[in-house]
């Protein structure tokens, strides 16, 4: 199969990988003038490991993810920083060990949660974030950032913000398709993905891979806050229940 | 301004919600008001901004905090728990108390010490005590002393009974004033409990049955309402589980 292998890697060629992180971009997006976005299913429990200090689950469609959070506890002092706590973030594939996929994904992920909690207040201390694949179909960096969020509000760590993950994918007719499938996915010319706050509605961080335009980019962001603000309602929600019974 | 929190006292709340106060400009001779911000709320400006998620609570006359369930104890100052000694070095004991450091502890710290007269302390001993020293910065100190020297309930912990973990909100409510979890537990059968601010609880009763029995249902307490409760209490209580 040499031809289809040449194909697969001109391919891999035309999609240069690209993650910037953004903290509080001042651009006010222009709210493009679709309906609201859809986004699959989704679902989360807090609280349901018994041995972390903080725990999620979080459902996108197929894709799933398991979080969970211990801190703060001792910290080792090669790793010790004097005046904040040291943030780790693991990332367990569903097979295998850990590649380097998985490390920029972690990176991504350890970014966001550092710009969202307030460290300062557990100096020398270290807060641990596993988060396990139990699923991925498509949208996975984004059911990340939810699971995180969930189980770092569940393990009761202070943070400035919330924060949601939206994932943006461009078809090849230049459709907008938020929180897309694993196929939607592969068949996609551009994937975006965003960590949107909650008092803002600003990028905390940006993840993006293929080619589009400065347009197209501006459009998915404006699309994401509107879908950022489904996912926010949802951990309120989810939340509401979770204290319902000790209100 | 205290209208303002008024409102929401007893709603759920997330981190990144705030409350800023506008003050009406024609209204300029009235005296400020104070309120006391506890757990989970922070001032920032003129605006206080919720950092856990949780319940907002409210004590006349103008306290507020943010009531969360989470795991992880953070030490407090003033605050009474059960720690385990994990080392002796010199004249202090480490003490693991659940935080994010080992506590310090005295050996002067206890009832009738002196530099003679050590008290009988071993590795692996539960001990009941107080912090004197808890900030973020320092390492935390415990006293097995009031301020008159007296043991006041402190102090090492006798043979025999049960230690086990419970979430800290729960921990909350079985200490608080006329807790409704702590009179139904009362009504069963005659044990001694000792509750920790730090999640840890100690059972002991008149055979190890009733003290598993003690220890379940305080585990199960956590996510039941009162009505709940009250009908497996009973239910214990007569026997039939």
């Amino acid at each position: 199969m040499p031809s289809s292998l040449s194909a697969q890697n001109k391919n891999k060629r035309r999609q240069f990988p690209a993650t910037v992180f953004w903290f509080s971009l001042g651009i006010v997006m222009e709210v493009c003038g679709s309906s609201s976005p859809t986004l699959r299913e989704f679902g989360c429990e807090q609280n349901l490991l018994s041995r972390p200090d903080g725990s999620s689950s979080f459902v996108q469609g197929d894709t799933s993810v398991l979080a969970g959070v211990y801190g703060p506890a001792e910290v080792k002092v090669s790793k010790e920083i004097y005046d904040r706590a040291t943030l780790e973030v693991v990332m367990q594939p569903k097979v295998g060990l850990p590649t380097v996929r998985e490390r920029a994904r972690e990176q991504c992920v350890r970014e966001t949660c550092k710009a969202s909690l307030l460290s300062t207040l557990h100096p020398r201390s270290s807060l641990t974030l596993v988060l396990q694949v139990v699923h991925d179909d498509g949208s996975l960096l984004s059911c990340f950032l939810n699971s995180a969020c969930m189980a770092l509000m569940d393990a009761g760590l202070p943070m400035s913000c919330l924060f949601a993950g939206v994932t943006c994918a461009i078809d090849t007719d230049g459709q907008v398709i938020t929180d897309p499938n694993a196929a939607q996915e592969k068949e996609s010319r551009a994937l975006m993905t965003f960590a949107i706050d909650s008092t803002e509605r600003r990028v905390m961080m940006s993840s993006t891979r293929g080619s589009f335009t400065v347009h197209e980019l501006q459009q998915c962001i404006a699309v994401s806050q509107k879908a950022s603000d489904k996912i926010f309602q949802f951990y309120r929600d989810s939340v509401r229940r979770r204290y319902s019974k000790t209100l | 301004m205290q209208a303002c929190f008024k409102d929401k006292v007893g709603d759920v709340l997330l981190p990144g919600d705030v409350f800023s106060f506008q003050m009406p400009e024609s209204i300029t001779d009235s005296k400020p008001e104070k309120v006391v911000c506890g757990p989970g709320l922070r001032r920032n400006g003129d605006e206080v901004l919720v950092c856990k998620s949780g319940i907002l609570r409210h004590k006349q006359p103008n306290l507020y905090w943010i009531d969360s369930q989470q795991r992880r104890y953070v030490p407090g100052k003033g605050e009474s728990v059960i720690g385990i000694i994990t080392a002796k070095s010199g004249d202090i004991f480490k003490v693991d108390v659940g935080g994010s450091e080992q506590a310090s502890l005295s050996y002067l710290a206890f009832e009738g010490a002196t530099k003679r007269n050590r008290p009988n302390v071993q590795v692996g001993d539960l001990v009941y005590s107080q912090f004197i020293i808890a900030n973020k910065d320092m390492e935390p100190e415990l006293v097995c002393i009031d301020s008159c020297g007296r043991a006041n309930g402190m102090g090492v912990f006798g043979a025999g009974g049960l230690l086990f973990k419970v979430s800290l909100g729960l921990v909350r409510r079985l200490l608080a004033p006329q807790s409704e979890i702590a009179k139904d537990l009362e009504k069963m059968f005659p044990f001694e409990i000792v509750v920790g601010m730090n999640g840890r609880v100690w059972v002991k009763s008149k055979t190890i049955q009733q003290t598993l029995i003690v220890a379940n249902l305080l585990e199960s307490c956590e996510n039941m309402t009162a009505q709940q409760r009250q009908t497996l209490f009973r239910r214990v209580a007569d026997g039939s589980i």
